[in-house]
């Protein structure tokens, strides 16, 4: 279960578009804009201390992690500890798992839920009902409430340490086809009569009409989604054993030193942190548009 | 036919495992764990009279209240204190939204290292102004703090965000008549801007419990682990631990099953208020 793992029915005005607000001709004294830039830049700044802390311990040494007071400037070892993270810590091997755990569940829920939002739109077959509501159920029934008889069924397909049963069994979402279903209703009747006059069968319709006008839609669904999957946790734990089929989030935790025999090696830890992190982070800041967009429809 | 694909993942992997929970619940395993006992409900009654189980929900209410309400109250007092019209709110949002994209795990092993007794920032910080030890590993409550404070840090800049989004949303002229009517700023925000704010309000609450509830499963399997003794046990880790370490597949189903119980009462609730109490 995501971000997105709780979708509700009402429809919450979240407008969080402000373009007309900030073309208003500001009518407050100054010194309250002041104040309002104060108060943010102190929260973005606090926000962004402990990953700034993480960044420049993944840059010192070990003595110099280790010594009090804390240091709070970079240092030189940057480049040995993250080398020393990508060949211990294997973390090559482990954010390319995570890549195609993230990309796959993202690809794979998007394409499912396209066709069957598709299915239930605009075809009329025996069952929809009951598939609707099956699909809805899936709500009510995240990773945590099967943990035990999920691992069962996975071992009884003999998908344990496989790319297969790292992905296709998140694939199924009930938040992505309501989003799709709920974008297709929006769009007009003539669409579809106007595909059969030139002769397009349903699946030429879903392609060549209906995807590319669904492409915000599908962006927005990506980011939520590849975060998602990136940073999944419980579910790459529980089919995981052999350590080359371990994501990069999962194997971190096998770094922490859990007794005093083991070298606190902070730096290393941090320097694979940061690479863990880094891909997520990115693809939101880059993508923010279509996160912010995805944020806001997913729960309507 | 299209919806297969989706139809099969969800009968293979949500409904037979959920069944499967639901069945195994009523059984425990043998002492050698090769067979499987009828056991009627006394999984149930066992857990329900174990005072570990009972300390493990009432650290997971904790936890959760904790990270909503600490972590909702203090955006929603930022975003009023900075509600002007803001210019370039993009850039604020996107400097607000990255810690959204850090999986809890990694945001608690962050954590971890600044409250590390040893080497981190916080402990020495404080060791300057009290001589109290500020030790997660040997205190409970200071560990509960640590899962706590990374929950929230996670959180933080998403409630922000949304608060200064639906502030922007109130048109000024709605707080300009209040303001005529003599109505003081403290009453202004009571009357007319929280509950104008309620969409969000409700919005974030059943977020941030979902989270709170469901997703920290990393964040206290890579940091605490559950330690120290059970202080930081959650319900999901409990479920976990007692089905993967302990082996006892039928306590752990019936972990599972009372937590089907929770998702389905709060899917419930989100249901039911976003229909009603929720002021447009």
């Amino acid at each position: 279960m995501g971000g997105h793992g709780s979708s509700g029915a009402g429809t919450i005005a979240v407008s969080v578009d402000t373009t007309a607000a900030r073309d208003l001709p500001r009518r407050r004294p100054d010194w309250n804009s002041r104040i309002t830039h104060g108060i943010l830049l102190a929260s973005v700044l606090v926000l962004a201390f402990p990953l700034y802390y993480a960044f420049v311990i993944s840059t010192q040494s070990l003595g110099e992690v280790s010594s009090l007071p804390p240091k709070l400037l970079p240092s030189t070892s940057m480049i040995q500890n993250y080398a020393d993270a990508w060949q211990r810590a294997k973390m090559g091997r482990m954010l390319v798992n995570s890549a195609v755990m993230a990309l796959g569940i993202a690809l794979g829920k998007i394409a499912i839920s396209l066709l069957s939002a598709f299915a239930i739109v605009y075809f009329n077959f025996r069952g929809k009902q009951v598939v609707f509501w099956m699909i809805f159920v899936t709500l009510m029934l995240p990773v945590p409430v099967r943990i035990v008889s999920t691992f069962q069924v996975i071992s009884v397909l003999g998908w344990v340490d496989t790319y297969w049963g790292l992905t296709v069994p998140l694939m199924a979402s009930a938040t992505g086809t309501f989003l799709f279903r709920q974008f297709f209703q929006t769009l007009p009747d003539s669409l579809a009569e106007a595909a059969q006059l030139d002769g397009a069968g349903p699946l030429r319709f879903l392609w060549s009409f209906v995807l590319p006008l669904s492409r915000a839609n599908i962006a927005a669904l990506f980011v939520i989604l590849f975060v998602y999957g990136w940073n999944e946790y419980l579910w790459p734990l529980l089919i995981t054993n052999r350590p080359e089929m371990r994501t990069a989030v999962i194997g971190i935790e096998a770094l922490v030193p859990r007794s005093g025999s083991q070298l606190p090696e902070w730096n290393v830890i941090m320097a694979a942190a940061m690479m863990v992190l880094l891909p997520p982070v990115a693809v939101i800041v880059f993508m923010q548009r279509w996160f912010v967009k995805g944020l806001v429809e997913i729960e309507k | 036919m299209l919806v297969a694909p989706q139809v099969a993942i969800t009968l293979v992997f949500f409904f037979w495992p959920a069944f499967d929970s639901l069945r195994l619940s009523l059984y425990r395993s043998s002492p050698f764990g090769d067979k499987l006992i009828w056991a009627g409900l006394a999984n149930f009654e066992r857990l329900f009279g174990d005072p570990a189980y009972l300390r493990s929900a009432v650290t997971t209410f904790l936890f959760s209240f904790l990270v909503t309400f600490a972590g909702m109250g203090v955006a929603l007092l930022l975003a009023a204190l900075a509600n002007a019209k803001i210019r370039g709110l993009g850039a604020y949002r996107t400097l607000l939204l990255w810690p959204y994209g850090i999986a809890p795990a990694i945001a608690g092993i962050i954590w971890l290292f600044i409250f590390h007794p040893s080497y981190g920032i916080l402990p020495y910080a404080l060791s300057f102004v009290t001589d109290y030890q500020f030790n997660w590993f040997l205190k409970g409550w200071v560990a509960l703090l640590l899962i706590t404070v990374a929950a929230i840090w996670k959180q933080f800049g998403y409630n922000l965000a949304f608060y200064l989004a639906g502030l922007q949303a109130i048109p000024e002229s709605v707080l300009e008549a209040a303001s005529v009517d003599g109505a003081g700023s403290i009453r202004r925000f009571c009357t007319m801007t929280f509950p104008l704010l309620s969409p969000v309000t409700f919005f974030l609450f059943t977020l941030n419990m979902t989270f709170a509830f469901f997703e920290t499963f990393g964040l206290v399997h890579s940091v605490t682990q559950g330690g120290p003794g059970d202080a930081t046990t959650i319900l999901v880790y409990k479920a976990w631990k007692d089905g993967f370490e302990g082996l006892q597949i039928g306590i752990s189903a019936a972990q599972s099953v009372v937590l089907m119980v929770i998702v389905i009462l709060l899917t419930a609730f989100q249901f039911r208020y976003t229909e009603k109490k929720v002021v447009y």
